[in-house]
């Protein structure tokens, strides 16, 4: 299970996001998690509740998850496909590029400032 | 205006401010890959990699797939053509290394503990004891699993793939992950189809087209009659086309000008 690897890899750069921010604390991560990118959003999610520490003690964790796509190199059409069928739906060749599915990426975070201006 | 809290964010913009519970925050967008430190380290190693002109293949596999029984042929038939040099991970022992270091070859064993996996700072730690230097190969046997080390770059060249035939031939199926990752797949104990009549390579085969991949199948055998042909040539072109290679010959440009400005410059530090 890498989920926890990953997870502290996630903290790390949270956590300088916090700092660059001057942040108090973080309310919500948003993870985007593709169906190839070799993680699982139910292990991961598990490893955070485990993991969180510091400014992310209270932190709610989002996954988003992206459907698979792939563009045909040989009549250019979309599909969109499982994970170990990339085949073009129209026209049936495997020659196929990736279009979306293996992201892993830090989306955005919502953070505490310190001093919460006051209401206008 | 905000009929939460006052403030002058318009309803199509609040979720950036406020979350599903009506709390206000500062939304940072990051949009940065969450193994981004490890892919950095990654591309230091690649870069010093480079610099030495050492072809780096990061063979992954099942446990038990014969990636260490491949190393140990691999070294037989090319020790006394190239210089090579073996990185072992695993959870514990110096077994493999100690394999690897009885055919005269360098090696150095990570053990990871209960890490099931090869990162970027790993290997990075290992270089320091190894001098890359006059080096041609370099191997890096992952730890047999076929999930977690496809997903961090060690700042390899190739990632090779091994499917023995002791296995199913469905796992690119079932592994989609890994088999995707691959710049080449082994087909270890090809000795043995003969006699393992429910592994069928062509479905093996195709199950790798269906992941979009063409990349080449190679049979090998490594124990008792050896058969390693076809595994030899790949290795022996691949080195070729690799120092052809434009990131390998700017990096040897580099290097070359370092030197002429300051001759006491030895390369890049690790």
């Amino acid at each position: 299970m890498h989920e926890l690897a990953i997870c502290q890899a996630l903290l790390d750069q949270v956590d300088g996001v916090v700092r660059a921010n001057g942040a108090a604390a973080v309310q919500e991560i948003v993870v985007a998690v593709g169906p190839l990118s070799g993680v699982e959003p139910t292990l991961l999610a598990e490893a955070f509740a485990l993991a969180r520490r510091g400014a992310c003690t209270n932190a709610e964790l989002h996954l988003e998850t992206a459907a698979i796509t792939i563009t045909c190199a040989v009549c250019g059409e979309h599909s969109e496909c499982a994970a170990n069928a990339l085949v073009c739906r129209h026209c049936g060749a495997s020659d196929t590029h990736l279009v979306s599915g293996d992201e892993l990426m830090l989306l955005r975070v919502r953070l505490e400032t310190k001093s919460q201006p006051a209401p206008n | 205006m905000c009929d939460t809290c006052g403030c002058n964010i318009t309803s199509g913009n609040r979720h950036l401010t406020h979350d599903a519970a009506g709390r206000k925050g500062h939304v940072v967008e990051v949009l940065e890959d969450l193994l981004a430190a490890n892919n950095r380290t990654a591309a230091h190693n690649r870069a010093h990699f480079n610099e030495h002109g050492v072809l780096v293949i990061n063979l992954m596999s099942s446990p038990g797939a014969g990636k260490t029984a491949l190393l140990e042929a691999t070294i037989d038939a090319l020790g006394g053509t190239y210089n090579i040099a073996v990185i072992e991970g695993d959870l514990e022992t110096e077994n493999d290394a100690q394999r690897i270091r009885a055919r005269g070859v360098s090696a150095i064993q990570i053990t990871t503990g209960t890490a099931c996996h090869l990162d970027a700072h790993l290997v990075h730690r290992a270089l320091h004891e190894l001098p890359l230097a006059g080096l041609d190969l370099l191997f890096i046997e992952n730890v047999g699993n076929l999930v977690c080390p496809a997903s961090f770059d060690l700042g390899q060249h190739r990632n090779v793939v091994l499917l023995s035939a002791t296995e199913g031939d469905d796992k690119p199926s079932k592994y989609p992950v890994m088999f995707r990752a691959a710049d080449a797949v082994v087909l270890s104990k090809a000795d043995l189809l003969p006699v393992l009549e429910d592994f069928d390579p062509q479905r093996a085969d195709r199950a790798m087209r269906a992941l979009g991949r063409d990349v080449p199948i190679i049979h090998t055998a490594a124990r008792r009659i050896p058969d390693l042909a076809a595994w030899l040539a790949w290795l022996q072109e691949t080195l070729s086309s690799h120092r052809e290679s434009r990131d390998y010959a700017s990096a040897q440009a580099a290097m070359r000008s370092r030197a002429l400005l300051n001759p006491s410059l030895g390369p890049i530090e690790l």
